[in-house]
């Protein structure tokens, strides 16, 4: 009997009888074969913050915990103390996995660059979920690009096998070559279920602190030869790459007209359309970067047109571009051939390829509707807001910032109460520089998880200003947009944070998100606007499908 | 052989368990499927879609390419005509007829229903009404699931084992209701 169960959660769908591990195939989501890969490759702690499409990935480690305690798995404050705890883990020698969405990466940026430099000797893998097509973020930025600033190897899975595969392999890479290694997965990986075969899991590593220390004291002195450590590294990772059999190279003698180069699942659309090629193209498959160069020259040496298929931004075609000038045609996303936004699709893959769509059904003339998410009937942020717009009446152009969550649905109709969504923690810091721009009354609208990532920051600058707007902390005690994980700042304990930031009490107001209290609570709201300084407001009501699901059980 | 579903309808009303208990089924006879879902908005009320992959050799793409699928599957009539690009021109369309009425510029019933049937191949199914005398309104999608079963490459005996399996950690009552629900749904079709 394995130590590990080969249960998924529930969520996952499969069979939770006490199976051994080498019996029945599991049926894993891209995000679950991840996780599945690094509890079996002897992680000892897992860290991340939730993001769709990547929020899978911790859950299934945490399930898979159960009531052992191992692997650690924890919901952290944000991306890149989930990173720098990651980091932890790696300097005391043993494993660790950190998953995040792409933005997030924005935010772990800083412990991830640095973390390039130093000479990691406990595997440390970063995996993380692009969302091309923008199904549920705000931009659309390749993570493949991170990797190549970090000058580190990233493995981009084409598959749920492979995503499994690829994550045990990416820990042995990082011991290897003493550097972090990124997983790129994108959202129809992340999200789509199919079967994985895993194998043996390994051990935990044994505890071992790093050998050099100096390695991970980034003083100018030794993050100059650290640097340099990691450039001379480059070759070795090079090698890697052109040998790795994630980088397959299938060169057709006889046609000389037509190459394809696909990077992570831009093949399986390939293969979708194949048979009906009246060709078959030469064919180089990237899953492994850095770039497999003297794979890439010896397809471009040996055609005339090629079609670069990438999920995100066109980054090998652009590396290709200049190459065989004049005499290779390098088709992709910068000449149109594949859209330069949104994800591909094996339609778009379909007539990048010269083929036409299948044609279906016709459309009957009736005009339909979009019907876009709303906030479920009941929600305390729709009780917030009714009370927000009744304070506002009758001023002319108030401003009202927010950030990322369910409540960013404000912005639409019926509630229209928003303005702003930029990034994480953005709604107090926006709302303390319109402020200063002389604008009145200001207004920051964010969620208690969203606040804790990164609106405890701003708001020490607005205190510190005694900046005049009013923040309201929409507390639901949870995690909602990504299905409820659990607030690190349970309710109680977040009034004591933010009168220790020095908020004058007499401005600082708890109140109750509820229908029947819409009129006390846009007066108290107007009180606060009157107030020429900063004050809190905290509405608290818990998501009712948290709710809901505490009283399932 | 292969059968692709686009499964539709609005947040909350199980599509996602529909196209799970297909796909298991399928597994359970020794098929290759591949089943892609849109997870992350935990609100409800938006538009929901699955597009799920049935083969005998393995499948490649995670997505339906356009003008190929054998069924779409949709719990909602409107949403069922959102994704009728994907549909081939042999496939069916299998909906339930009750409205989710939550938008301010939803259709007339009647315009949506001449549009289904308009279509070469469809059923539409009366799923509230049938879920609500099997024991609970909540089990439309799995009237919907026995609606569909009759068309799809999977023996009815897989899916009612999977559905036993799916529903068992809620009680053996739970279990008669969707099983239930599921036959009412397949009766329906077959009439
Ligand atoms: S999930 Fe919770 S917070 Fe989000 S819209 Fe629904 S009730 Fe509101």
């Amino acid at each position: 009997m394995s130590t590990t169960s080969t249960c998924v959660p529930a969520s996952a769908d499969a069979d939770c009888k006490a199976t051994q591990r080498t019996e029945a195939p599991l049926v894993l989501l891209g995000d679950e074969a991840v996780a599945r890969g690094a509890c079996d490759a002897g992680i000892t702690a897992a860290y991340a913050y939730p993001g769709t499409p990547s929020t899978e990935i911790l859950e299934y480690v945490m399930a898979q915990t159960g009531g052992r305690g191992r692997p650690i798995a924890r919901w952290c404050a944000n991306e890149k103390t989930a990173y720098e705890e990651a980091m932890g883990v790696a300097f005391a020698g043993k494993r660790a996995l950190v998953a995040m969405k792409h933005v997030g990466l924005n935010v772990a940026a800083d412990p991830f660059m640095n973390s390039a430099l130093v000479s990691v000797h406990g595997g440390l893998v970063l995996a993380v979920a692009d969302d091309p097509g923008m199904h549920s973020s705000q931009n659309e930025q390749d993570s493949r690009w991170y990797a190549d600033f970090a000058r580190i190897i990233c493995l981009e899975p084409a598959n749920q096998q492979e995503a499994y595969e690829m994550t045990r392999e990416a820990f042995d890479l990082s011991e290897r070559f003493r550097i972090p290694v990124m997983i790129r997965l994108v959202t129809r990986l992340a999200h789509s279920r199919a079967v994985v075969r895993v194998s043996e899991p390994r051990g935990e590593n044994a505890a071992k602190m790093a050998p050099d220390i100096s390695s991970w004291i980034l003083l100018p002195s030794n993050a100059k030869r650290q640097w340099r450590d990691l450039l001379n590294k480059q070759p070795a990772l090079s090698d890697y790459t052109l040998e790795s059999a994630h980088n397959r190279l299938d060169l057709i003698e006889a046609e000389r007209s037509f190459g394809v180069i696909t990077t992570g699942i831009a093949r399986n659309y390939l293969l979708e359309n194949l048979d009906d090629l009246a060709i078959r193209p030469s064919h180089l498959h990237i899953g492994a970067y850095p770039l497999p160069l003297d794979k890439v020259r010896v397809l471009a040496d040996h055609v005339k047109t090629l079609l670069v298929l990438e999920e995100g931004y066109p980054i090998v075609e652009r590396l290709l571009r200049g190459i065989r000038h004049g005499q290779l045609l390098i088709l992709g996303k910068e000449t149109g051939e594949v859209p330069a936004a949104g994800e591909l699709t094996p339609d778009i893959v379909r007539q990048a390829l010269g083929l036409t769509s299948h044609r279906g059904v016709d459309l009957p003339t009736l005009d339909l509707p979009s019907r876009p998410p709303q906030l479920c009937s009941g929600c305390p942020h729709g009780d917030s807001y009714d009370a927000l717009k009744k304070a506002l009446l009758g001023f002319e152009s108030p401003v009202v910032t927010s950030d990322i969550g369910c409540y960013t649905l404000g912005a639409l109709p019926p509630y229209s109460a928003i303005q702003t969504c930029v990034c994480m923690g953005a709604s107090v810091s926006m709302a303390t520089g319109a402020a200063e721009a002389g604008c009145y009354p200001v207004l920051a609208v964010i969620g208690d998880s969203t606040f804790v990532h990164s609106g405890v920051t701003p708001l020490m600058d607005a205190v510190s200003a005694n900046t005049d707007m009013t923040l309201i902390i929409l507390d639901n005690e949870t995690v909602a947009m990504t299905g409820g994980q659990p607030s690190l700042l349970p309710t109680s304990r977040l009034a004591g944070l933010i009168l220790g930031l020095g908020i004058d009490p007499d401005h600082f107001q708890v109140i109750s998100a509820h229908r029947r209290d819409t009129e006390k609570n846009a007066e108290i709201i107007r009180r606060e606007i009157a107030h020429r300084g900063l004050s809190v407001i905290i509405a608290v009501r818990e998501c009712i499908e948290t709710a809901k699901k505490r009283k399932r059980g | 052989m292969k059968y692709d579903i686009v499964l539709a309808g609005v947040g909350g009303q199980g599509v996602l368990s529909v196209s799970a208990l297909i796909a298991k089924s399928a597994m359970k006879e020794g098929l290759f499927v591949k089943q892609s879902e849109v997870h992350g908005m935990a609100q409800r009320g938006g538009a929901v879609s699955a597009h799920l992959r049935i083969s005998d050799r393995p499948v490649a793409s995670d997505l339906i390419p356009y003008g190929t699928a054998s069924m779409i599957l949709s719990m909602e009539p409107l949403e069922a005509l959102r994704y009728l690009s994907y549909l081939g021109v042999n496939g069916t369309v299998v909906t339930s007829t009750d409205p989710v009425d939550n938008i301010p510029d939803y259709p007339r019933m009647e315009q949506i229903l001449v549009a289904i049937r308009s279509l070469p191949h469809s059923a539409t199914i009366d799923a509230e009404r049938l879920a609500r005398e099997s024991g609970s309104v909540q089990a439309i999608n799995m009237v919907l699931a026995g609606a569909a079963s009759g068309l799809l490459p999977i023996k009815v005996e897989t899916m009612q084992e999977s559905i036993r399996e799916l529903f068992g950690r809620k009680g053996e009552k739970v279990v008669q209701t969707n099983l239930r629900a599921f036959e009412t749904g397949r009766q329906a079709a077959a009439c």
